[in-house]
C-alpha cells in the first residue's frame, strides 16, 4: 500500500502538469520541423552510394572485358590452355600463369587448412579463457601485416632457410623415388611454387581460422554438452559433434581463404620466380602466376596484344575468384540460416 | 560360470584397450591443435623479429628527409613516405563518405529489397577481390584515357579498396544499434534523415571509426594496386597529376634489386610499414573495444 501511494502521487502531479507541458507543442521551433526535403535528399545520397558500389563490380567486369577484347578475339578460349608466353613473337597463352596460380593456391590450402582447424579447435575448446583474447588477436594481427612484408620476408629470409633446411634434405630423401623424386626436383633455391605456397598458406591462416572459430562458437552448447556428458573426449566432441554441425560454414571460411590466395600479388610475386616454363611440374622449380606477371609486365607492356593478353590474364583470375568467393559467401549465409532456424 | 567369467574379463580388457586408444587419440589431437596455435604465432614473432633486426638498422633521420637515392648512393625514402601519406589520407577522405552512406542504405533503407541484398553480396565479393584487378580497373579508365600514371589515378584505386570495408563495418555496426532507440527519436517526431544522422550514426561512430582506421591500415601496405596508376617517382612531386612515388611500390622496386643500399632502404620502409599498420590495428581494436 505505501508502495502505490506516491505513485498515485505522482500521477496526480503529472495530472496537474500536464496542461503546462502541452504548451510547446502548439508552437514547434522552425528548425526541428519535418523536413520532407532532407530526408528525400538523405535516402537518394545512400542509395546512389550503394547503386555507386553496385556499379563498380559491372564497371570492373566491364573494362577487363573491353581491354582484354582483342586478345579473346585472337585467341577465344583457347588462350586457356596455350603455353606460349612470348611477347617477342607476339604469342599468348595463359596455361602457365593459371597453372601457377591454381597451385601455389593448392599448396597453400594443403598446409593452412589443417593448421587452421587446430588453431581454430585450440582457441575454442583448449585455450584458457584469459588467453583466449590476446590469442585470438595475435592471430588476426597476421592477418594485417601488408602482403609486401610477407614477400620481402620470404625472398630474403624465409627462401635461404627453406632451401637449406627443408628443400635440400627433402631432395636427398627422395632422390629415386619415381614420382616424388620428380615433385621434389629442380633447383632448391628457396623460390619456386612451394615458397610461394608456403608464404600464402601463412598470408590465408588468419582468415581460416577465424571463421572457423567463429562457426565453432555457434555450435549450441547443449549439442556438446550431451556429447561430453555421454563419455567423449574433446577430440571426439569437435570431430564428430561440431565439425558436422558447421560442416558448410567451415567450407565457407576455406573458400575465402582460397579466394584471398588466388588473388594474393605481392607475396608471390617476390617467391615464385616468375619464370614462364611448365616442362618441369615439380614445387621446387620456379614459375609464373597470373598476379606476378601482371605485376611485373603490365606497366611495361606496350599497347597491343602484350597488355590485351595480361588483362585477359585479370579477367580470367578475377572469374575464379568471383565463383570462389560467391561460393564461399553461399555456404555462410546458409549456416547462419538454419542457426537461426534452430535458436 | 568360468566361461562367463573369462567372457566377461575379455570384456573388461577389450574396454580398457579401446578407452585407452581413444584418450590416446585425444591427446595426439590435442597436442597437434597446441601444435598448430604455436605454428601460427611462430610466424608473426619471426617476422617482427626481422623487421625489426633488419629495419632498424637502416632507419636514419636521412630516411625522412633525403629523397629515394641511385643505386649505390646515399638517400632516404622522404618522397615515398610522403606520396603514401597523401594518396592514402586522399583515398581515405573519397572512400569514406561513400562506405559511411552505402552502409546507411544497405542497414537503414535496403534491408529486404533486392537493391540491398544484391549490394551486400557484391560488397562481400568486392571486399576480398583481388587488388591487382582494381589497379587494371583504375588503369583502363584513368590511366589509359589520361595517357599518364599519376598520383589520382594511385588515390582512386586506393579509394575503390576503402569503400568495401567501410560499407562492411557500417553496416555492422549500425544493425546493432537497439531499434527502441530509433523508434524514441521518431516518437519524438525527428526526420528519418536526423535519426540516421544524429541518433544511430553517432551511437556507431566508435564502430564506424574502428572500420575507417582498418581500411587505412589495409590501404597503407597495398602495392599491386599502385603498380600501374600511380606508378614511382623517384624525386619529390606534390603534384598528383603526375606518377608519385609511395612507400609499398618502392619496397618492391628496391627490394628485388640486387643494391646493397637500396635492399636496407626497403628494410627501414618495411619496418616504418608494419609498424604503422600494425599501430593502427591496436588502435581501432582498443577503441572498439573501450565501447
Amino acid at each position: 500500500m505505501t508502495a502505490i501511494l506516491p505513485a498515485d502521487a505522482d500521477d496526480a502531479a503529472g495530472m496537474t502538469e500536464r496542461p503546462t507541458r502541452r504548451q510547446p507543442m502548439t508552437n514547434p521551433p522552425a528548425s526541428r520541423a519535418a523536413s520532407p526535403l532532407g530526408d528525400a535528399v538523405f535516402a537518394l545520397l545512400a542509395k546512389a552510394a550503394a547503386v555507386l558500389t553496385l556499379s563498380l563490380l559491372i564497371g570492373i567486369i566491364g573494362s577487363l572485358i573491353y581491354g582484354a577484347w582483342p586478345a579473346i578475339q585472337t585467341y577465344g578460349l583457347s588462350f586457356l590452355w596455350r603455353t606460349e608466353w612470348d611477347p617477342v613473337q607476339e604469342q599468348f597463352g595463359g596455361l602457365v600463369m593459371i597453372y601457377g596460380t591454381l597451385m601455389t593456391s593448392l599448396v597453400a590450402l594443403l598446409i593452412a587448412v589443417p593448421v587452421s582447424f587446430g588453431i581454430a579447435m585450440f582457441l575454442t575448446e583448449l585455450s584458457p579463457s584469459w588467453l583466449k583474447r590476446p590469442l585470438g588477436i595475435a592471430v588476426e594481427l597476421l592477418a594485417a601485416v601488408p602482403s609486401i612484408v610477407y614477400g620481402m620476408w620470404g625472398l630474403l629470409v624465409f627462401g635461404p632457410i627453406l632451401a637449406e633446411y627443408v628443400q635440400q634434405p627433402l631432395q636427398n630423401l627422395t632422390q629415386g623415388v619415381p614420382y616424388l623424386g620428380a615433385l621434389f626436383s629442380g633447383p632448391p633455391v628457396g623460390i619456386g611454387i612451394l615458397a610461394a605456397g608456403i608464404i600464402l598458406a601463412i598470408m590465408i591462416i588468419p582468415f581460416i581460422a577465424s571463421v572457423m572459430r567463429d562457426v565453432f562458437e555457434v555450435t549450441p552448447p547443449m549439442l556438446k554438452e550431451s556429447a561430453y556428458g555421454l563419455g567423449s573426449t574433446t577430440w571426439e566432441v569437435v570431430w564428430k559433434v561440431v565439425l558436422p554441425y558447421t560442416k558448410t560454414g567451415v567450407v565457407g571460411g576455406i573458400m575465402l581463404g582460397l579466394g584471398r590466395a588466388l588473388g594474393e600479388t605481392m607475396a608471390v610475386t617476390f617467391v615464385i620466380g616468375n619464370m614462364n616454363q611448365l616442362q618441369s611440374l615439380s614445387v621446387f622449380e620456379a614459375a609464373n602466376s597470373i598476379t606476378s606477371a601482371l605485376a611485373n609486365e603490365f606497366a611495361e607492356a606496350g599497347e597491343g596484344l602484350h597488355q590485351a593478353s595480361l588483362v585477359y590474364l585479370g579477367l580470367i583470375l578475377f572469374f575464379i575468384t568471383f565463383v570462389v568467393l560467391a561460393f564461399s559467401k553461399v555456404l555462410l549465409a546458409r549456416l547462419k540460416k538454419s542457426e537461426g532456424a534452430r535458436s | 560360470m568360468s566361461v562367463a567369467a573369462h567372457h566377461n574379463s575379455a570384456l573388461q580388457a577389450t574396454r580398457k584397450r579401446r578407452h585407452a586408444a581413444r584418450k590416446r587419440t585425444n591427446y595426439i589431437a590435442l597436442a597437434l591443435s597446441l601444435g598448430a596455435m604455436a605454428f601460427g604465432l611462430v610466424w608473426l614473432i619471426w617476422i617482427l623479429i626481422e623487421t625489426v633486426r633488419l629495419g632498424v638498422g637502416g632507419l636514419t633521420l636521412a630516411t625522412f628527409t633525403q629523397m629515394t637515392p641511385p643505386p649505390q648512393e646515399a638517400g632516404g625514402l622522404a618522397n615515398a613516405i610522403y606520396g603514401s601519406l597523401v594518396m592514402v589520407g586522399l583515398a581515405t577522405l573519397i572512400g569514406t563518405p561513400v562506405g559511411v552512406m552505402a552502409g546507411i542504405y544497405l542497414a537503414e533503407y535496403g534491408q529486404k529489397g533486392w537493391l540491398g541484398s544484391v549490394t551486400r553480396f557484391i560488397n562481400d565479393i568486392l571486399l576480398s577481390a583481388p587488388s591487382i584487378v582494381v589497379g587494371l580497373f583504375i588503369y583502363s579508365t584513368v590511366v589509359a584515357r589520361s595517357k599518364t600514371f599519376s598520383g589520382w589515378a594511385g588515390v582512386l584505386a586506393l579509394a575503390l579498396i576503402v569503400v568495401p570495408v567501410v560499407i562492411r563495418t557500417t553496416e555492422n555496426m549500425l544493425t546493432l544499434v537497439p531499434n527502441a532507440l530509433r523508434e524514441a527519436a521518431y516518437a519524438l517526431g525527428m526526420p528519418k534523415w536526423r535519426v540516421i544522422s544524429q541518433i544511430t550514426l553517432k551511437s556507431a561512430r566508435a564502430g564506424v571509426i574502428t572500420g575507417v582506421l582498418l581500411a587505412v591500415a589495409r590501404i597503407s601496405g597495398e602495392t599491386a594496386p599502385l603498380l600501374f596508376t600511380a606508378l614511382s617517382n623517384q624525386f619529390f612531386t606534390s603534384d598528383l597529376g603526375q606518377p608519385m612515388a609511395s612507400l609499398p611500390v618502392t619496397i618492391f622496386k628496391f627490394a628485388m634489386s640486387p643494391y646493397e643500399n637500396w635492399q636496407q632502404l626497403a628494410w627501414a620502409g618495411v619496418f616504418l610499414i608494419t609498424v604503422g599498420v600494425l599501430a593502427l590495428n591496436i588502435a581501432a581494436r582498443t577503441l572498439f573495444r573501450q565501447r
